[in-house]
């Protein structure tokens, strides 16, 4: 009994001094970065009012401009998510120790998977920029391409958690490996990397307004715009209107992903 | 017709583990007969039936076809012709009936084929197959609404929309009540003999094993140690595949559950 209760009092222990770790660490990265600055904050406070007080009230004048960037921006995030759902399937496929033919290949595509995740779409629309110029287009692509990394990944562990039993009751009837995907996993999975990639549409529309910032095209092209000019009634404007797309986006796309359950 | 359905020829299965599942074994599968093997959990009936359409590679010797191929040069086609129903029915629960029937016709499509649906000729096959295991009026339902009895139903479809030679069936009552176990197993008797399908059926309960096999091999660690007809199977013959133990009147349950 006595063992038991100082086995308890240990675990509980452990559990706090890791609790502690976690709490230092934090004050750490704070201190760090600069955060417990009183002075910057004292003298960067009445700066942010000043800046609050321009932004109000918003100025909607321009309203008319901001409508094709708006479709834009809304026709990047399509396009893209397409894009990358269409370049992820494949990769996905390789990427499933289940599925994949070769261990050679799962390891080949998994680390192209990582390799597209790591570098930022802000980086990509930037190479893309200087590649194909300003427009919606260098967006679509750097938003396809680091999402086939996200996308991709996600697919994969669908993938990878399907049933094995239906998989060997298609083998068994004689289905080809090509069949045993379309026939036995995709069917089982589909409501899952139906919901990966509407989650990734609602994503792709906020990550192509600021994709904007570097010249790809939308409403994110207004906005440094704003900013350059100085402008922050204009730019809390067009901040409100994205503001107001994004939440009819995500409204749309958490509707969709509850029509698949 | 040939005397056999399958030729066993000296099948061996070691895993990569180091698990010795199955001795050489040689047998004919008699075709057009209703086999049964028989044994405890663990006595390689799975891994024997499994090996009679490569969902197990020997590791040494052969199965071949009545025609004397072995089944691994000409797998796709033996496995088309070859229907198999499972323990755990491995239906895909989000499909229908029907949908999962369907599947039973994979191996006679090319890949680009089956994008496309199937014909009306083959639809209405499965929907016959559904009708047989009298399940027609589930045939759009989603198979995970299904009771275990229905589903393992539906397996049973499956495997006659393939319009098979040989039916194997692993286990295939060992997850369904005893009442249901009996008329699963009566009905899928009852199809193989009407249609003259030879049938390999693993089973662990000796009461149905005496019930409905015309011949029946027993099997203990991964060998065969009976091998006849169920009127052959005595006393004796239990012991061999269960051990002494199954025949002690304390513990009959742990035989005939």
């Amino acid at each position: 009994m006595e063992g038991i209760l100082r086995a308890e009092a240990a675990a509980r222990h452990r559990t706090a001094l890791s609790a502690l770790a976690v709490v230092v660490v934090c004050l750490a990265a704070l201190g760090l970065t600069g955060f417990f600055d009183a002075q910057r904050f004292a003298e960067g406070i009445p700066a942010l009012v000043q800046l609050t007080d321009e932004m109000i009230p918003p100025d909607f004048t321009r309203w008319r401009f901001w409508l094709r960037p708006l479709l834009d921006t809304l026709a990047m995030s399509i396009a893209g998510t397409a894009l990358a759902v269409v370049l992820s399937l494949p990769l996905a496929l390789l990427a499933a120790p289940n599925i994949s033919p070769h261990p050679l290949l799962l390891a080949a595509a998994r680390m192209l998977l990582s390799a597209l995740r790591s570098v930022p779409e802000i980086i990509m629309g930037i190479i893309f920029v200087a590649a194909v110029g300003f427009g919606a287009l260098p967006g679509v692509l750097a938003l396809a391409l680091h999402s086939v990394g996200m996308v991709g990944k996600f697919y994969a562990e669908a993938i990878e958690h399907a049933d094995p039993m239906p998989i060997e009751a298609a083998r068994a009837a004689g289905a080809s490996p090509l069949q045993v995907v379309t026939h036995a996993v995709l069917p089982q999975v589909l409501p899952q990397l139906a919901d990966v990639t509407i989650y990734r549409w609602e994503y792709h529309f906020r990550a192509s307004a600021v994709l904007g910032i570097v010249g790809a095209g939308g409403i994110g092209f207004e906005l440094i715009a704003a900013l350059r000019l100085i402008d922050y009634a204009q730019v809390s404007a067009i901040l409100l209107a994205i503001l107001a797309c994004v939440v009819v986006v995500d409204a749309l796309g958490s509707a969709l992903r509850k029509r698949l359950k | 017709m040939p005397e056999h359905a399958l030729r066993i020829a000296d099948v061996a299965v070691t895993y990569p583990n180091g698990t010795v599942a199955l001795q050489p074994t040689r047998l004919d599968i008699a075709a057009g007969a209703f086999t049964v093997l028989l044994g405890p959990s663990g006595a390689g009936k799975s891994t024997l039936l499994r090996s009679m359409n490569g969902l197990v590679r020997p590791t040494q010797g052969q199965v071949l076809t009545a025609e004397g191929t072995p089944i691994l040069r000409a797998l796709r086609a033996h496995r088309a012709r070859t229907g198999m129903v499972f323990q755990q029915h491995q239906l895909i629960g989000r499909l229908t009936a029907l949908g999962n029937v369907m599947t039973g016709r994979l191996g006679y499509h090319s890949g680009l084929r089956s994008l496309w649906p199937l014909s009306r000729a083959e639809k209405r096959l499965a929907l016959e197959a559904l009708d047989r295991v009298g399940l027609l009026d589930r045939a759009l339902h989603r198979a995970d609404q299904l009771s275990g009895g229905q589903q393992q139903r539906v397996g049973i479809a499956r495997a006659l929309a393939q319009q098979p030679r040989l039916i194997l069936a692993d286990e295939p009552v060992a997850s369904l009540d005893p009442a249901t176990a009996a008329r699963v197993l009566e009905l899928l008797h009852g199809i193989c003999i009407a249609d003259g399908i030879s049938a390999v059926v693993s089973l662990h309960q000796i009461e149905f094993a005496r019930r409905f096999a015309d011949r029946i091999i027993g099997l203990a660690g991964g060998e065969v140690v009976f091998d006849g007809p169920p009127t052959a199977l005595d006393d004796d013959a239990i012991a061999r595949i269960y051990g002494a133990a199954a025949l002690s009147p304390q513990a009959p349950e742990e035989i005939f559950a």
